[in-house]
């Protein structure tokens, strides 16, 4: 039986970017916080202190941050004809856990998602038709707009100290910056990263090719800096251990070094680690939710915890699982197309192409999470008609440095033995002699992708796992060869000694390799109840004291890295909450 | 013969000259003449004399001296294989082990009912009574071009185990574990010497390039790389 507890005014399930912004602005704001957090504590001096981070094994291979799939995974499958069977170990995508969640060892990769996707169904169809978009594509309009956003997006990437070069202010394009972003206000807080020699050849030759690159804007600062708040960071290192890794320079914008500190000073904030929500509660009328049941993961002991207020700021993946095994909203039928909740999951998809030049020195080591440049061309460029191929989203492509560990970094050329002499002669020889360009493309939401429970496998607590169906589908087939073919001609232009080709993925999706941790989608925004399971601030439809953070709210995917907009859609939420909700809890939108 | 230079490939060699075949009773028992004398597994913590056998041949073929780096043993990627399956990532501490268990398709992953270590075990078993089958010859008796022919079919997924188990499943954690072994920090017991990031240029763990990526942009970075235990 469940030992339950005093209720408490805020109770967050998780602390990682959004719990941490949560945290921060409402305890500052006088309301009392409560974070249920099931990993343990992690800080810089400790858990990422030199040499013990620089461990490629433990922390790249083994996945020492992340969550471990004995506890709990997700089954997997590609489509609802076949049987779903459990993601045994971690691969195409690596969820986080403990204190900073996936905000500790993200690569620190920032975006503007513009109206392109948050007006998606409606600008598409104002420009191609409404016969443009397929039938099985659910892709639809999220309820909130740019110019909603801006604000938000400026105050979180001034939070995380994102290096880049504005290309667009207040509606004037800017020498050197993406001239396709929306408009910005002011700068990053910093300027760009000094590039890699990869970036500049990349750049050149997109140049050439009439395209516009630009210095990824990501988290890494490049130089020394105080945020808004008062949250120092180190200048990055170029150390090349940054995905997969926690920095010990406090230069990758993170939640344990910003926003969460701050929440701890407040006494208005408790942090519960290595407590595991099993259930967020609900009342009899099925229209509040009154709290959650929690379990210490230490000794098993489990507690109901009261609260007026509940925020879900799990990972993505996370957050849906619980509303689902909750049983709040109405689960997703992709056959009767009825329900929300699991609705539209989606993924990302890329390609790339390897160039091996003698006589280049491409030091891989020196790199960092966003040392990249990218363009733009075939993406938020608007321009860009996507009806001579015949695809809805877009690719940004692009070319940097983010590491050479040599685990997983050893670029040969196709064809070479997989070991022995000529296997060592070939490694030996290009480690240093190759780069890469590569694409990351948007994933459109499809009548068949989605998450349900799963009916057999089980997590360490008895609950049901969820089942994730997901395959790319045509769409994103027309897309990788658009853009695998504008790769190869970027390469080719470039002469190198020899190249690997970009080639488009055709087959199914894998769990095996890993690929990215842009999950989005199973609790998404929309315009009524009908189509979403939070409105525009993220406020649950059935439940008006439940708001719902994360990429799970994305109707869809772009090609973009996710966390600008779930920064962005948190610091909106606090405002929300702060000014307008707490004050008279409430539906904020009338269903 | 000191016991400091006692090479238990040597002794298994001779041992079998000898009439003393380094052979265990997951052979067939016409492969098997005596394994009484078989040396005990000098410093390992999981691999029996078999085990030890085949993993010490298959690093050295794998991975042969040059002029880059010494041959396989070595430089420890036997001894990093073994550690790692005696420690918890070869016990499955990261592994969803709940039935009920079926094949799947390629894109659905790992789904064997065995956690490392004893994928490793049985594999390296069901590889030795393949070998003695195709070549009447356990594998690390092998020559070189017959070994390389069973790695090339494991490889390609041509092999198939008698028992079951999969081939594909067995020869891809073989593969991970000594490039691992090769590549990963000396503290796990392979790269002795960081040779294997000597040979690529890899700086190892101490990385300071905000000055070097602008200084050596396109030029060869003099690399003498620092592991773990050099700092720590």
């Amino acid at each position: 039986m469940a030992t339950k507890l005093k209720e408490v005014d805020v109770l967050l399930v998780g602390l990682g970017w959004t719990g941490g912004i949560l945290a921060k602005e409402l305890t500052a704001a006088g309301h009392q916080v409560v974070a249920l957090e099931r990993g343990g504590m992690r800080d810089t001096e400790n858990d990422f202190s030199v040499p013990r981070i620089r461990d490629d094994l433990r922390f790249a291979s083994r996945n020492d941050l992340m969550q471990n799939p004995a506890k709990d995974t997700l089954t997997i499958r590609n489509n609802p004809s076949q049987l779903a069977l459990p993601m045994r170990r971690l691969g195409s995508f690596l969820p986080g856990e403990g204190v900073g969640g996936a905000g500790v060892h993200w690569n620190g990769v920032t975006w503007r998602w513009t109206d392109n996707e948050l007006k998606v169904r409606s600008l598409y169809e104002e420009r191609y038709g409404k016969n443009y978009i397929p039938a099985d594509m659910t892709i639809q309009d999220w309820g909130v707009t740019y110019a909603e956003l801006e604000p938000y997006y400026d105050k979180f990437e001034y939070t995380a100290g994102v290096s880049g070069k504005a290309g667009n202010l207040r509606g004037v394009i800017q020498k050197g910056g993406n001239p396709f972003e929306a408009a910005r206000a002011r700068e990053y807080p910093l300027p760009a990263l000094e590039s890699s020699y990869a970036a500049e050849l990349f750049s050149t030759a997109a140049s050439n090719a009439g395209y516009n690159p630009f210095p990824c804007p990501t988290a890494n600062a490049s130089h020394a800096y105080t945020n808004p708040d008062g949250s120092k960071f180190g200048a990055c290192q170029y150390c090349g251990f940054c995905e997969r890794f926690g920095c010990e320079a406090n230069a990758k914008g993170s939640p344990h070094m910003t926003v969460i500190p701050i929440a701890m000073r407040n006494p208005n904030f408790e942090l519960r680690t290595h407590a595991w929500v099993t259930r967020v509660l609900k009342d009899s009328t099925g229209k509040r939710v009154t709290g959650v049941t929690y379990t210490n993961v230490l000794n098993g002991e489990e507690f109901e915890q009261p609260a007026g207020l509940v925020v879900l700021c799990a990972y993505a993946i996370n957050n849906v699982h619980l509303m689902l095994l909750s049983g709040i909203g109405k689960p997703y039928d992709p056959v009767a197309q009825t329900g929300v909740i699991g609705k539209n999951y989606c993924y990302q998809t890329g390609a790339g192409a390897t160039l091996f030049f003698e006589g280049k020195y491409f030091n891989p080591f020196m790199g960092t999470g966003g040392l990249n440049a990218r363009s733009d061309d075939f993406h938020s460029n608007w321009e860009f008609d996507r009806s001579k191929h015949g695809y809805v989203g877009g690719a940004t492509l692009g070319a940097g440095m983010t590491n050479g560990r040599p685990i997983a970094y050893r670029p040969v050329p196709a064809g070479t033995p997989r070991w022995g002499k000529a296997w060592k002669d070939a490694t030996a020889k290009w480690y240093n002699g190759a780069m890469n360009i590569g694409m990351s493309g948007s994933v459109m939401a499809n009548r068949y992708n989605y998450y349900d429970l799963d009916p057999t496998y089980r997590n360490a607590f008895g609950q049901p796992l969820m089942r994730m169906t997901f395959d790319y589908k045509e769409n994103e087939h027309k897309m990788g060869r658009h853009i695998a073919q504008v790769i190869n001609d970027i390469a080719k232009s470039m002469n190198p000694t020899s190249m690997n080709p970009a080639s488009a993925r055709s087959g199914s999706w894998s769990v095996v390799p890993y690929q990215s941790t842009h999950n989005t989608g199973g609790t998404i925004m929309g315009t009524n109840p009908g189509n979403s399971a939070v409105n525009k601030y993220l406020q649950s439809w059935d439940c008006h004291n439940l708001f719902i953070m994360g990429a799970n709210v994305f109707p869809h995917n772009s090609a973009y890295n996710p966390t600008g907009p779930v920064g962005a859609l948190a610091y909106r939420a606090a405002d929300t909450l702060k000014n307008v909700y707490l004050k008279q809890p409430g539906p904020l939108v009338s269903a | 013969m000191s016991k400091e230079n006692f090479d238990r490939r040597d002794f298994l060699k001779s041992a079998v000259v000898g009439g003393a075949a380094a052979a265990t009773a997951s052979l067939p028992a016409s492969a098997i003449a005596q394994s009484s004398t078989a040396a005990p597994a000098a410093g390992y913590a999981f691999l029996n004399p078999e085990e030890a056998a085949f993993v010490e041949t298959l690093v050295d073929h794998m991975v042969p001296a040059d002029e880059h780096t010494p041959k396989g043993t070595a430089i420890g990627i036997n001894t990093f294989i073994d550690r790692a399956l005696a420690g918890g990532w070869g016990k499955g501490d990261r592994l969803y082990m709940q039935g009920p268990w079926a094949p799947g398709t390629p894109e659905q992953g790992y789904q064997v009912p065995l956690v490392p270590a004893d994928l490793y075990r049985q594999g390296i078993a069901a590889t030795n009574r393949h070998c003695v089958k195709t070549y009447g010859k356990a594998f690390d008796q092998l020559t070189a071009v017959q070994r390389e022919e069973e790695l090339k079919n494991l490889d390609g997924g041509k092999v198939v185990f008698d028992g079951g188990l999969s081939s594909r499943a067995f020869f891809s954690i073989v593969y991970q574990t000594v490039m691992e072994g090769m590549f990963a920090d000396p503290i796990y017991g392979g790269n002795k010497d960081k040779v294997s990031w000597k040979m690529l240029g890899f700086p190892g763990v101490i990385q300071v390039h905000r000055l070097n990526n602008v200084k050596f942009k396109n030029k060869k970075f003099p690399a003498e790389p620092l592991g773990i235990a050099d700092v720590g």
